[in-house]
Formats: C-alpha cells, sequence, structure tokens
C-alpha cells in the first residue's frame, strides 16, 4: 500500500488542493474560518455551562474543548469521507483511480482543521495555567489513532452511502447521540461507578480521555488505554479495507 | 509486440431496483420478494489483440457494449468472465468534460487530470505550456473550468491526453469536438501519435472516421462480437447494416458472409458514383434512401453483370 501511496502522491496532492480550494471558495475569511469557527464554540458552551449552569469544576473549559477538539475531528472527517465518494463518481466511473485517496484527502483536510483548532486549543491552554512538558509530545499517538479510526469509520460509510443515501441521516442522528454520550460537557462522574466502564466501549470517548489525562491531569494514561485506542483504529480500518475489497468492483452500479 | 489483448472478455452488466431505491424500500423488497436485479450481457465473449502501432475503430449501434468493453481496458470495470491484457499506461477518453472541476480554474484542472491519468507533478510541468497551447487556450488559463464553452471544455480534455504521450490512447466519440479547424488538428494529431507507435482506440459512429484513421475494426452489437479485422470490409458491412431498414438487417454469421455484405455494399458504392457523375439520381432523396436503393439494385443485377463487378473489385 504504501508504495501505491508513492505512486499517487501526486494525485492525493492535486484532491487535498481541490478539495482545500473549494472549501473556502467565495468566503471573505476563508482559511481564518478554521480558527473562528472553533473558537466561537468554545466560547458558546463557556457561556452556557460556566455563566448558565454555573460549571466551576477545575479547568472546564479544557475539559470541555478537549471533548469538541477530537469530536468535530471525527464528524468532519467521517462526514467528509461519507460523502466524498459520491461527490467523485463522475470521476471514478471514467477514470481508473483507487477510490480510497478521495477519503484520504478529506481525512488529511479535516486534519489541517484539527492542527488550526490546535492553535487555539494551546491558546486557550496558556491562558488556564495548563502546565506544559513533553507528556505533551504522547497526544501525537491518540491523533495517530483517531485518524486512522476515522478513515475506516470514514470507509465503511462512504460504501453505506453509495448503496443507500438514507445512510447520511441516520448518521447525523447517530452524531448528535454520540455527543451526548461521549461526555463532552459533562464529568463521567455523574455515572455510578460500576457503570463507569461503559464509556470505554466508545472509541471517541476513549480518545478523548486520553487528550484530558494529558492535558489536565498532566500523565500519560496507562497500558489499556494505548491498546484500547489501537485496537478500535485498526479494527475500523480493517473493517473499512474488507469493504472496499469486496465493493470496489460494485459501487460503479449503484451510482 | 501484443500491446492489449481481451481474451474471452464478457461483462455483465446490473441494472433495476438498486439505483432508485433506499433502505427502506430495499428492507421491503428484500423482506417480500420483489427485490428486481437485471442483468444482462454487456458484453460477450469479445476477443481481439492490437498489436503496438495499431489504431482499433470500435464500431456498432447504441447499446452495442462499446462504451463497456472501453470501462474494462482501462480497468474501471473487472470483466465477469475471461481477461484483459494491457502492457504500458492508458490515456482514456470517456466522456471527455467528466472528472474536470467545474469551480478550479483551468490551470488547476489541468494538473488534476494529469495527476488522474497518472503522471508526475514533474512531467505536468515540462507538458503544461504545450497543452494549452494546443488546446488554444492561453488567455483562458485562469478562468474556472465551469466559465469555458463546451467546445474549450472538449478541446483541453483532448489535448492533455494526446500530449502526455500514453502507450495506449482511447477516445470515445472525442473526435467531433471543437470546430472544424480544430477537428483537422486533432486528426492530424491522432496520425502522428500512432505514427510514434502508440496504440490507439477509437469509438465512433462516424464511419468515414473509422475509415480513416483506424487499420484494424471491431464490431459489436448487443454484446455480440460481430467481425475483428480489417477495417474496410467491416465498415462496407457495417455500413450495410445501418443504411438496411431495421425489419430486414442482417448480421454476418461468418467471415464469408462479411466478404459478400462487403462485395454488395462495394459494388452499390460504384453504382452510386456512376449515378452521380451522370446526375441521374433522384433529387431530394436522403441518404439512406439512396444507399438502400443501390444496394437493391445490386441485389437485382443479372448474375453474369454481378460477376463481372465483383471482378472488378478484386482487382483494384
Amino acid at each position: 500500500m504504501l508504495e501505491k501511496l508513492k505512486k499517487n502522491r501526486f494525485l492525493f496532492e492535486e484532491l487535498v488542493k481541490r478539495d482545500f480550494k473549494k472549501k473556502y471558495k467565495r468566503t471573505v475569511l476563508g482559511m481564518l474560518w478554521s480558527l473562528l469557527a472553533p473558537l466561537l464554540n468554545v466560547l458558546i458552551l463557556m457561556f452556557v455551562f460556566v455563566n448558565i449552569f454555573g460549571r466551576t469544576q477545575d479547568h472546564f473549559i479544557i475539559y470541555i474543548f478537549c471533548g469538541t477538539l477530537v469530536m468535530s475531528f471525527y464528524t468532519e472527517a467521517t462526514q467528509g469521507c461519507m460523502r466524498a465518494l459520491m461527490a467523485n463518481a463522475s470521476i471514478f466511473t471514467k477514470v481508473n483511480v483507487p477510490k480510497y485517496l478521495f477519503l484520504l484527502s478529506k481525512t488529511f483536510q479535516a486534519l489541517i482543521n484539527f492542527a488550526l483548532t490546535t492553535i487555539i486549543f494551546i491558546l486557550f491552554c496558556i491562558f488556564d495555567h495548563i502546565q506544559f512538558g513533553f507528556h505533551m509530545l504522547s497526544l501525537l499517538y491518540p491523533v495517530l489513532c483517531l485518524l486512522v479510526f476515522s478513515f475506516g469509520v470514514g470507509m465503511v460509510l462512504s460504501a453505506l452511502f453509495v448503496f443507500f443515501r438514507d445512510v447520511e441521516y441516520l448518521y447525523s442522528i447517530f452524531l448528535t447521540l454520540l455527543n451526548y454520550v461521549s461526555a463532552i460537557f459533562y464529568p463521567v462522574t455523574i455515572m455510578p461507578e460500576n457503570l463507569r466502564s461503559i464509556f470505554y466501549l466508545n472509541p471517541v470517548y476513549v480518545y478523548i480521555f486520553y487528550f484530558r489525562c494529558v492535558v489536565i491531569d498532566g500523565f500519560v494514561p496507562s497500558l489499556i488505554i494505548h491498546i484500547l485506542a489501537a485496537a478500535y483504529a485498526l479494527i475500523a480500518l480493517l473493517a473499512g479495507c474488507l469493504l472496499y475489497k469486496k465493493c470496489n468492483n460494485e459501487f460503479l452500479y449503484y451510482v | 509486440m501484443t500491446v492489449l489483448e481481451c481474451k474471452n472478455v464478457s461483462i455483465r452488466y446490473k441494472t433495476g431496483d438498486l439505483q432508485s431505491i433506499g433502505l427502506k424500500d430495499y428492507v421491503v423488497r428484500k423482506l417480500s420478494g420483489k427485490y428486481k436485479v437485471e442483468e444482462f450481457w454487456a458484453d460477450r465473449n469479445v476477443t481481439f489483440s492490437l498489436e503496438k502501432g495499431d489504431m482499433l475503430g470500435i464500431v456498432g449501434t447504441n447499446g452495442a457494449g462499446k462504451s463497456t468493453l472501453l470501462k474494462a481496458i482501462t480497468g474501471i470495470m473487472v470483466p465477469t468472465e475471461g481477461q484483459v491484457v494491457t502492457r504500458g499506461n492508458i490515456a482514456a477518453l470517456l466522456e471527455l468534460a467528466s472528472g474536470f472541476d467545474p469551480e478550479l480554474t483551468v490551470r488547476e484542472n489541468t494538473f488534476l487530470r494529469g495527476a488522474l491519468l497518472g503522471y508526475t507533478r514533474k512531467f505536468i510541468e515540462e507538458k503544461y505550456e504545450e497543452i494549452i497551447a494546443f488546446a488554444e487556450l492561453e488567455d483562458f488559463q485562469n478562468h474556472m473550468f465551469k466559465q469555458l464553452s463546451s467546445g474549450m471544455k472538449s478541446r483541453l480534455a483532448f489535448s492533455i491526453a494526446c500530449l502526455v504521450n500514453p502507450d495506449i490512447l482511447i477516445l470515445d466519440e472525442v473526435l467531433s469536438v471543437g470546430d472544424e479547424a480544430f477537428k483537422d488538428k486533432s486528426a492530424q494529431k491522432i496520425k502522428n501519435i500512432l505514427a510514434k507507435g502508440v496504440t490507439g482506440i477509437l469509438v465512433s459512429h462516424s464511419v468515414q472516421q473509422v475509415r480513416n484513421l483506424c487499420n484494424k475494426c471491431l464490431w459489436l452489437d448487443h454484446g455480440q462480437q460481430i467481425a475483428f479485422g480489417a477495417t474496410a470490409p467491416i465498415c462496407s458491412a457495417y455500413s450495410t447494416y445501418l443504411f438496411t431498414p431495421r425489419e430486414k438487417r442482417r448480421l454476418p454469421a461468418n467471415k464469408e458472409e462479411l466478404k459478400k455484405i462487403s462485395d454488395r455494399f462495394r459494388i452499390a458504392w460504384r453504382l452510386g458514383e456512376k449515378e452521380r457523375a451522370a446526375r441521374t439520381n433522384p433529387p431530394g432523396e436522403s441518404e439512406t434512401d439512396r444507399v438502400y436503393r443501390l444496394l437493391c439494385a445490386v441485389d437485382a443485377m443479372p448474375p453474369a453483370e454481378r460477376a463481372a463487378a465483383e471482378r472488378e473489385l478484386n482487382i483494384k
């Protein structure tokens, strides 16, 4: 796959460029939106939860921000991937190109956005007196896992989306649900102790948890979290690849 | 050297419910047993091979399986049975303007298309000026693709596909693009490319074009391979088929029949030329009627006269 990827590098770059240009086409602020959107988002959450609900937990803003940072990447990447295959149907039915590149481009797009959001995130951390240190470098691990996981889920979704357009609506409802069960703006302590491990069944929560551990609590989580994070990512990727292997020649008939 | 080989290629095409229904209908129809997928053979046992420098013309009426066969050759589809063996890289022009992005500029689209065809950035950068010059789009490089006229779009697509030095060039109904001057230029370009040893495949509804450009011809009808071989007899036989009223059409079953039909067409053609020279053809007659009338005239010839005409053909 790496060999192929090298061969397709130029195409990948051009696709990323195209998606990027199209994304900000005819906007006044352009790329600045990638910075502004998460900033405004967090400010709203801050206003709602601190001023209206009166939350005073330590580093509560960072707590929320860790959640939205991971969640927004996951949402953007998976939704982008889901539509990418159909959106490029006019290409892959006429030219023989590896289809996963369209998804990879969307995932990369989300990663750029993620990096920009991270700038805002770091500003908030400084503002909130978060201790910086080398342990922060371990965050590359959950980011990598999240990337692979989202790509895998995106592959599965994009394939299903070709067969049934309903998937788009179902998935947006699922995302709302996921938003609420991933403990983004509430602490897990609202659940009884013996039920709390249920959260770990949710891959997105695992990645959020990793972030919070490192950023807020200042330590790298246990080995079991590492294994869990990687396992979810690999399972999603495997599912995606198998589905593509099986359906690669079928997509053509459905678009 | 054999560059392209199709061995017993059969492609089963699916249509029916699968494209139009959503999840709910799918479940309902699956459960009630009403889910229907229609399958038909778009191509059946197509076998041919092309040597380096060959130009193949594929002819056939609508729905003959021409475009589907091209999809198998370019690797977009996998044949249900049989196999396609290709050597070298393929530049395919299937439906020209597809794959271009309307929101991007001409320059960006050129690079994107180059990437889609599998070339490196360096290569496209080197060729860029030449591509734009050939497409005559120097003044439009930074225009959005959607602002171009349809002729310009096709010109760009044609230029990219031709200037990237493919080993196999596939042209699906593309030579009919642009104005007359560009048509001539592109036909000339194709000839130059073929002279360099590129193998080409041309799908065209213009039999004349196939005669002019191709040295081999493949005739498909409803997925069946009717004939493959030298261009002239197949084109003549195909023309006969086209000019015959639908209810009287017959496909040749073997090479001998093809040869007979082709000879008949050529004699009719001669008659037509004589008629034209003598200006005895009825005024206001359509081309189809005229050719069919001539074909019937050949059938009505006394055997001795016809034999003489056939001998005359074979001498020439």
